[in-house]
């Protein structure tokens, strides 16, 4: 694991030079330069939703865990079935502090021999301190910080990955295996961020811009954005760390039952098992919930909530679906204005917005499942 | 009619004491794919710097401040319908007000076309 740079230290990612020649417009994201987008958010989100988008997400992080009982001792910090998870099968899952707090979101990958887990950008470094801290010493744990990271999502992504990986048509939604293209080593997952189909690419870093490269050479595929990642996750209901989770919700709180399972509620060992097994039972006192809104005036995060005159909850993430064409948000609003078809109203700069609570996704799913 | 720039990106198109506003190729640009305009009512009275309206890309809400004092007399009616007029036609069909100039003094320390054009080579 490498030393942390001075927080004020911007870094660059493998692919860096390679956005930059595209006419990519960078920014500052979780301590790197990120691309912002390249044609416009809007342009790149309706590509990606009808075609493939090529997303860098090489500023996650990219650890593997390994040592006897792996699974045993990961389940003593995450609350879903690692024991019951199948080798290149992988899960979505939650690192929590003692109060049942959220610190990070997470895929798990069971792996013959270890577990490889993707965690967030701006969490990294957190959640490295954190596993070292709980997890016994016998365990190696590994920060592949040489390694990039790309996502190829879209209805088309299939298509276009195959053309050049024969055979990742075989994996299904939340499987993953070990593929090359030239001899270049890559881990590939049928996993994703925008509710599309799609894939994620662990590639070795100085391979990078060849893959990069071999990828936008498809016809189906353009490079997308933060931007339109964002735009995209949002219209999917999928939360983001920092902005729909954090140590102020729980598992319960976030609707994130499906993490879960019943086994892990009945037999609790995880950190906060207690308040969250409790407010999965008994409901939790708030609730993350989506909102469609009247007109076009789109409210963000840190709008407030109300129930006629009542402040009842936050907007943790909204904006403009590009798909939809009207204004969309995600939020927390205590339990008993939570169900669907309840009107809200949420506070932009003085004015009332009209919002109802509408189930997530807003725009399906549209996931490869096995049998499909 | 004379055409003056501000160094926060917007345009003021000067005709005896009335004032069409917007702002300008490189401010829409830079926000994106612009959602919402919010702009002042008919008959309200912005101040030099003070907010005057606020645009909504798919991103992020941006303010944009009154370059000169005055009062409104007009707000683009087509940008409720179509507020990506700002993206296609920032400094013509895409305005965003007309105002009446308090004191055309203000305009003095404001760029002309060939100014901006430096100011922003700059950037």
């Amino acid at each position: 694991m490498s030393d942390e740079e001075p927080a004020e230290i911007i870094q660059t990612l493998p692919l860096d030079a390679w956005h930059r020649q595209r006419g990519a417009r960078m920014v500052e994201f979780a301590g790197y330069y990120m691309p912002i987008q390249y044609d416009g958010i809007v342009a790149e989100h309706l590509w990606t939703r009808a075609h493939a988008g090529l997303f860098d997400v090489s500023h996650m992080g990219q650890l593997l865990v390994s040592g006897d009982a792996v699974d045993i001792e990961l389940e003593k910090l995450l609350p879903g079935d690692l024991i019951g998870l199948g080798v290149d099968k992988m899960r979505y899952s939650l690192l929590l502090d003692e109060n049942g707090g959220i610190l990070d979101d997470l895929m798990a990958t069971r792996r013959t021999g270890d577990f490889y887990l993707v965690v967030n950008g701006a969490t990294k470094a957190d959640d490295i301190a954190h596993l070292h801290e709980y997890l016994p010493e016998e365990l190696t744990l590994n920060h592949l910080d040489e390694q990039a990271l790309l996502a190829l999502q879209g209805p088309e992504a299939v298509t276009a990955l195959a053309r050049l990986i024969p055979g990742v048509e075989a994996l299904v939604f939340m499987t993953a295996g070990a593929f090359d293209l030239d001899g270049v080593p890559l881990w590939i997952s049928r996993s994703g961020y925008t509710g599309e189909d799609g894939f994620e690419i662990s590639v070795p870093a100085e391979s990078a811009e060849f893959l990069a490269d071999r990828l936008t050479a498809q016809p189906e595929v353009k490079p997308i954005g933060l931007g339109a990642r964002d735009s995209l996750r949002l219209e999917a209901g999928l939360p983001l760390y920092g902005h729909d989770l954090d140590t102020r919700s729980d598992p319960a709180m976030a609707g994130l039952g499906f993490a879960v399972p019943k086994r892990r509620r009945a037999e609790g060992g995880f950190p906060g098992a207690v308040t969250i097994c409790r407010h999965f039972a008994e409901g939790p006192p708030a609730r993350r919930i989506g909102l469609s809104l009247s007109g076009r005036l789109p409210a963000r995060e840190g709008a407030q909530i109300y129930a006629d005159d009542v402040l009842v909850g936050i907007v943790t993430s909204g904006g403009f679906s590009p798909s939809l064409q009207q204004p969309i948000a995600m939020g927390y609003v205590s339990a008993a204005h939570a169900a669907t078809g309840t009107a809200l109203q949420i506070d932009v700069r003085g004015k009332r917005l009209e919002a109802v609570v509408v189930p997530m996704p807003f725009v399906p799913h549209r996931y490869v499942r096995k049998g499909a | 009619m004379t055409l003056y720039f501000t160094d926060e990106h917007e345009w003021i198109s000067v005709e005896g004491g009335s004032a069409t506003v917007g702002i300008t190729d490189y401010a829409q640009a830079a926000l994106g794919d612009i959602v919402f305009v919010e702009l002042p009512a008919s008959g309200a009275t912005l101040s030099k710097g003070g907010e005057a309206a606020v645009v909504e890309s798919v991103k992020a809400a941006s303010d944009v401040y009154a370059p000169v004092t005055g009062t409104v007399t007009e707000a683009n009616p087509a940008l409720e319908e179509d507020p990506a007029l700002v993206n296609s036609a920032p400094e013509t069909d895409g305005w965003f007000f007309k105002l009446t100039l308090a004191d055309p003094a203000e305009l003095e320390g404001l760029m002309d076309a060939e100014e901006y054009k430096a100011f922003v080579a700059t950037l």
